[in-house]
Order: structure tokens, then sequence, then C-alpha cells
């Protein structure tokens, strides 16, 4: 376990300027329309998180609504099988079932204090989607949200649970029909109704200030991991895991061990690997690594989980690849379902197969790292993903069926 | 030699011309005769589009074409190969996303949009504060390019705007994304005023002038007109004859009213 120690110079979280950059990545690619919006947008949360009301009124939904700050929670049966020492981050005891929800409240609360009265959404596995229709009706603004039309055959109960919630929720049949044509939409929309609406993000992703503002909704993860891992173990993590979408779990818990020895682990999905890949693009906003082919046509992203199925990634990712302070590798499928399994039958938690990804990586390196304590950030619950899990054992017949 | 965007819409212009420019999504099966058909029915330049996988400024319409022409297996290099054989004497402006130049590269791209014929280039997504080291590269290599200018505009953004533009600016008719609209938005002749109020250079209203008829109720203001969805929509249910029997109709109504 690394005692208490800071590298030589340590990193730090970059604070963007009004270029939105991290090093040579970020920005802000947008049309026209958009760009006063998301001037606008930068100002307002400066003004907001400056603003000891404002934060003061957000930490307040944090602790009664979503129910922060989250436990840590040590694997012993997994821990002692993997022989390391596990320690999960509990974001998918938040309100909502995700880590999601310390962002979107952030949004919504800024949302109202600008005077918007819609939100609009992308989601992926739909979580985001739960989330901001959560914030709305909390709040009583209207909520549509976009979401590719695959994703909604392979999410249904979250379809269902958003129009419960009140929202409007609309297939995207265009591209892939998955998350990267859900943020092409919404973008549409807040092109069109940008007066009375914000566009409430869901990852560290798109043009600046996003990245930067979702991160800082996030820190409240890494913050509370920080103070809880050196209070009950009196020491950081050898290792932080995470797995990887557009990034805002992980750079969320990343945010509280920058500055220390830990290693820092993004997990991508071998079929939505944009960092692996080592290509920078601009889409959605920002220029950050991006999956795409030799023409620069965005590629199409594959993954089991609709949550990761994402060609590009959030660009202070890419930053902190490029100056080495973070590393992100990749697992497949198979290994994912294997992890789904792993942590239902032996801690009694059944993980979001978006966080199994990060587990995936710690069962296969687990060997190279005997005895390290490892910080994984539990993004969220499977319940989501149950129904889909059945389905693909059913046709492989393996698990718990069989 | 490539015919200069600028230069030429001025001339027309100034010679009392009202301005139209038909867009063309580039790679949709027929395109070619359907550029020689919008320049034989009057058009002043024409715009064409280079498919991009994600297309956020367009509507349902153009997002259909491009995504013919991307599953036919399309490339940017393959559209502009065909340009110079289109043997058209009005200037060719291309328009694409940002990351087809940033993968390319910002001067190789330019040089290509040059060694194609190409006069001038429309990028949607990338804004004044980030265009920078393409408008750069397009200088250099001889290549126009034309800024747009939203509705959303505070007044002291449009000056810096129109003086960073070249070709003609892209006057941005509505809030949304290109598709045809049954009437034409206040903001068009709006915006269009606000430009005109600024700047000598052309001012054309693009995205939602949907018909001949608001093509000569934006052209009261505007010095003319760019036409996307309604083009590509009769290229895809009627081919070239009905691109080219549109903007005749078109012309013909621009004509008739200044
Ligand atoms: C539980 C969970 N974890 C992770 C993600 C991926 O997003 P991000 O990389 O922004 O954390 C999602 C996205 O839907 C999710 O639902």
């Amino acid at each position: 376990m690394t005692t208490i120690s800071t590298p030589d110079t340590p990193p730090t979280l970059i604070e963007p300027g009004s270029d939105g950059r991290f090093g040579e990545f970020g920005g802000r690619f947008v049309p026209e329309t958009l760009v006063p919006a998301c001037e606008e947008l930068e100002a307002g949360f400066r003004a907001a998180w400056a603003d000891e009301v404002f934060r003061a009124e957000l930490d307040v939904l944090l602790a009664e609504y979503a129910g922060r700050p989250s436990i840590l929670t040590e694997c012993h049966r997994l821990g002692e099988h993997l022989g390391i020492r596990l320690v999960l981050k509990r974001e998918d005891l938040n309100h909502t079932g995700s880590h999601k929800i310390n962002n979107v409240l952030g949004q919504a609360l800024l949302a109202k204090r600008m005077g918007k009265r819609r939100l609009v959404a992308e989601t992926g596995a739909g979580q985001h989607g739960v989330a901001s229709a959560t914030a709305a009706a909390l709040m009583g603004l209207e909520c549509k949200v976009y979401m590719g039309a695959v994703d909604v055959e392979r999410q249904e109960l979250n379809v269902f649970r958003m129009r419960l919630l009140g929202a409007e929720v609309e297939a995207v049949h265009s591209g892939s029909r998955t998350l990267k044509d859900a943020v092409n939409e919404a973008m549409r929309d807040w092109v069109a109704t940008v007066g009375d609406t914000h566009y409430c993000l869901g990852s560290v992703m798109g043009p600046h200030p996003y990245p930067w503002m979702v991160r800082q909704f996030h820190t409240v993860i890494g913050s509370e991991a920080r103070a809880q891992c050196r209070d009950r173990y009196g020491a950081d993590p050898d290792a932080v895991v995470a797995c990887v979408g557009g990034g805002s779990n992980a750079i969320g818990i990343f945010s509280g061990f920058i500055d220390t020895t830990s290693r820092l682990i993004g997990v991508e999905p071998a079929g939505g690997a944009a960092v692996g890949r080592a290509a920078p693009g601009v889409v959605h906003g920002m220029r950050s690594y991006l999956m795409q082919d030799e023409y620069g046509q965005v590629a199409e992203a594959h993954s089991v989980s609709a949550g990761l199925d994402y060609p590009g990634v959030g660009p202070e990712h890419s930053y902190l690849a490029s100056i080495g302070r973070a590393e992100y590798p990749t697992v497949t499928d198979d290994e994912v379902l294997s992890a789904f399994e792993l942590m239902a039958a032996t801690e009694g938690i059944i993980p979001a197969l978006e966080c199994a990804h990060a587990l995936a990586w710690i069962v296969r390196e687990a060997p190279a790292m005997a005895g390290a304590t490892v910080l994984m950030n539990l993004s969220g619950r499977g319940d989501k993903d149950v129904a889909q899990v059945m389905q693909i054992m059913s046709e492989r017949s393996t698990g718990p069926a069989s | 030699m490539n015919i200069g965007v600028e230069e030429y819409l001025r001339r027309q212009r100034d010679a009392g011309r009202k301005l139209l420019v038909p867009y063309l999504t580039g790679g949709y099966p027929g395109w070619q005769d359907a550029v020689r058909a919008a320049v034989a029915a009057g058009a002043d330049a024409v715009e064409i589009g280079i498919p991009f996988s994600d297309p956020v400024m367009d509507g349902p319409v153009i997002q259909e074409a491009s995504q013919v022409a991307l599953n036919a297996g399309i490339t940017p290099p393959a559209i502009l190969d065909e340009l110079p054989g289109l043997d058209i004497e009005v200037p060719i402006i291309t328009m694409t996303y940002y990351n087809l130049v940033h993968h390319d590269g910002e001067h190789r791209f330019a040089d290509r949009l040059a060694r194609a014929n190409v006069s001038g280039c429309i990028l949607p997504d990338l804004p004044l504060e980030e265009a920078g080291p393409w408008c750069e590269a397009a200088d250099a290599a001889g290549v126009e390019t034309i800024l747009l200018a939203a509705p959303t505009a505070p007044d002291e953004r449009l000056p810096r705007i129109t003086a960073r533009t070249r070709g003609f600016v892209y006057s941005v008719g509505l809030l949304g994304v290109t598709g045809e609209r049954e009437a034409l938005a206040a903001t068009a002749t709006e915006l269009a005023g606000r430009l005109k109020a600024i700047t000598d250079v052309p001012v054309l209203v693009g995205v939602g002038v949907s018909n001949a008829a608001q093509a000569v109720e934006v052209c009261r203001v505007a010095d003319g007109v760019v036409q996307g969805a309604s083009v590509v929509r009769r290229l895809i249910e009627g081919g070239a004859d009905a691109v080219g029997e549109y903007v005749a109709e078109v012309r013909t109504a621009l004509d008739t009213a200044f």
C-alpha cells in the first residue's frame, strides 16, 4: 500500500481557461449558434461554483436527496480470491443507482439559476437519462431525453423509468443509433431551443465548459474516497480503477488522487477504445482521442455495455494519457461478463456492466498486484442490465440458469 | 484557375443580381449531373457537401443524403477528384465538418481543395475562436473560408465574423439545423439586416430558406440565399432534372422580383 506521499512534481487538476484546453485537448468546436450559449454557461457556472449559497444548496441536495456521502465497501471474499485488498466506492448506492446524479443535480440547479425551463439530455445506458429526468422532476423542469434506437431496445426498463418520471424519450435512428448519435440529436435540439433550454450533458465531454464543469460536479467522489481511504487505511490506494465511457466517474474518483502516487487506471471496452488508438479528432465539440477511419469519419463503438458504447473520450483523459499520469487499458465483453457474475456471486453486489469493466481489468491484473490495495469506483448498480445479461447467458447457455 | 468566390459574387451582386447558391450532397447518386443542372439553371456558385458521419448542423434530409453516400463507400477524395471534371463556370464551395480537415491536416486538406478547383470552404462546427489554424492554411492555399453568423450572436461578435470571413458571410436563417420550414423565420431577415448594416461583404442567408417565395422574401434584405434541404430533397425524389427545374424556378422568382 502506498504511504501518503506525493510525486516530485505532483500534477494537479487543470482549471481550463477561456479556451477550454487541457493541454492540446478540449476546446469549443460548436456551431456558431451555440457559442454564446456556451459562453453564458461558462460564466454562469463560474459564478455559481464560487457562490457559497449555490454550493450549500447543492450539498444539501447531495446529502438529503442523493444520499451522499457514498460508503466504501471492502470486498473480503473477492479480495481474498484475487489476492489483493479490493475496496469499492459505492456510487451504485446513490439515488437513481449511479454516479450520474452528482452531475445532474448540479446542472439542473445551475439551469434553474440561469432561468432555463427545459433540459435536454442524451443517454446511452439510460442512467444519465434517468438521472436527468429525476432532477427535472425534482426541480420542476421539462425534460427531453435522446437515446439511440439500439439502446432503447436493450435498456427498455430505463426508458419506462424516464417516462414515469415525466420525461419525453425520443429514439434516435440516425448513424450507429447509439450514444454518439444521441449526442448529435441532443445538440441539434439545443441549436434550435437554446433560449430557454439547458443541455444537460452526461459526461466529461463536449464543448467547454462541459468537461470541466461536469468534472467539478463529480470531484465529490474523489474527495470523499481520499478522506475515507486515509481514515480507514491511513494510506492512499496503490491503484484507483474506473471504467471510461466519456470518463465522468473515472475523472471524479481520479480527482481525489491526481497529486498522489496512486496508479490511475481508466478501463475502456475493447470495442470502444478511444485512448488506445491514440488518434486525436474533433467531434461533439471537443478535440480528444477518437476512434475514426483513415478519412476522419467517426467509427462505431461496440460494447456489451450501452453506457460505454462511445467512440470518443473526455479531453482531460486524453491529456492525462498524453502526460502519462493515467493508463487506459481495455477489456473484452467476455471478461466483463465473467467479472459481472463473479462480483454478484462472491459479494452479493450486482454491478452495472459499465463498472464490471473496471473489475474485469482488476481480475486480469490481480496476479501482478498481489497484496496491493485497489480502489474501484462502482459507478452504478446492475439492475438495469440483468435482463440483457440473462438473455446473453441463455443464448450461450452458461451462467446460473444452466 | 479557381474563380474567387468573393470577387465573383460581388460582381454579380453589383450588376443588380440576387445571389443564388444551391447546396448538393457530394456522393449522392447523380450529384454531378445535379450540380451541372443547378449551374445551367442560374446558380451563382455551388456548395458541395462532403459527407461526415456526425453532421450536427444537418436535419433529416441532408443527413439521409449523407448517409446514403457514406454507405456507398464514398470518401472525401472520391468527391474532390470529380470536381475538376464538372467543368462549371461558377465558384465551387465545399461544406463539411472540421474533423475531416483536422484528420488530414489543415495544410494538406487546403491544398487538396485548391487542386480540386474549390474556391471556398464552409465548416459549420468550426466557430471563430477555433478557426485560426484552418483559416491561415486556407488563406495560404487560396481557399476562401466562409464563416457563419448566427441569430444568437451579440452585436460585438458580428464585426469580428465579417472581418475574418472570406467569400461571403453565411447568415444562419434560424435557430436550428438545415431543413425545410413552412414559413421564413423572423430571424432570417433580422440577422441579415444586422449584417448588412456593418459589412459590404455579400450577405447570404442559409438554413431554413425553403422555396422561391421565401428566397424572394429574404432577399429584400440579403444579397442572396443558400438553399440546401429543398434542393437535396429534389435530388432524392427526382434526380438532376428536378434539381434543375427547382433552381430555375427560384432564379426566375428572384430575377422577377428584383
Ligand atoms: C453506471 C455507469 N458507469 C459508467 C458510465 C459511463 O460514463 P462515464 O464514463 O462518464 O462515467 C455509465 C454511462 O451510462 C454508467 O451508467
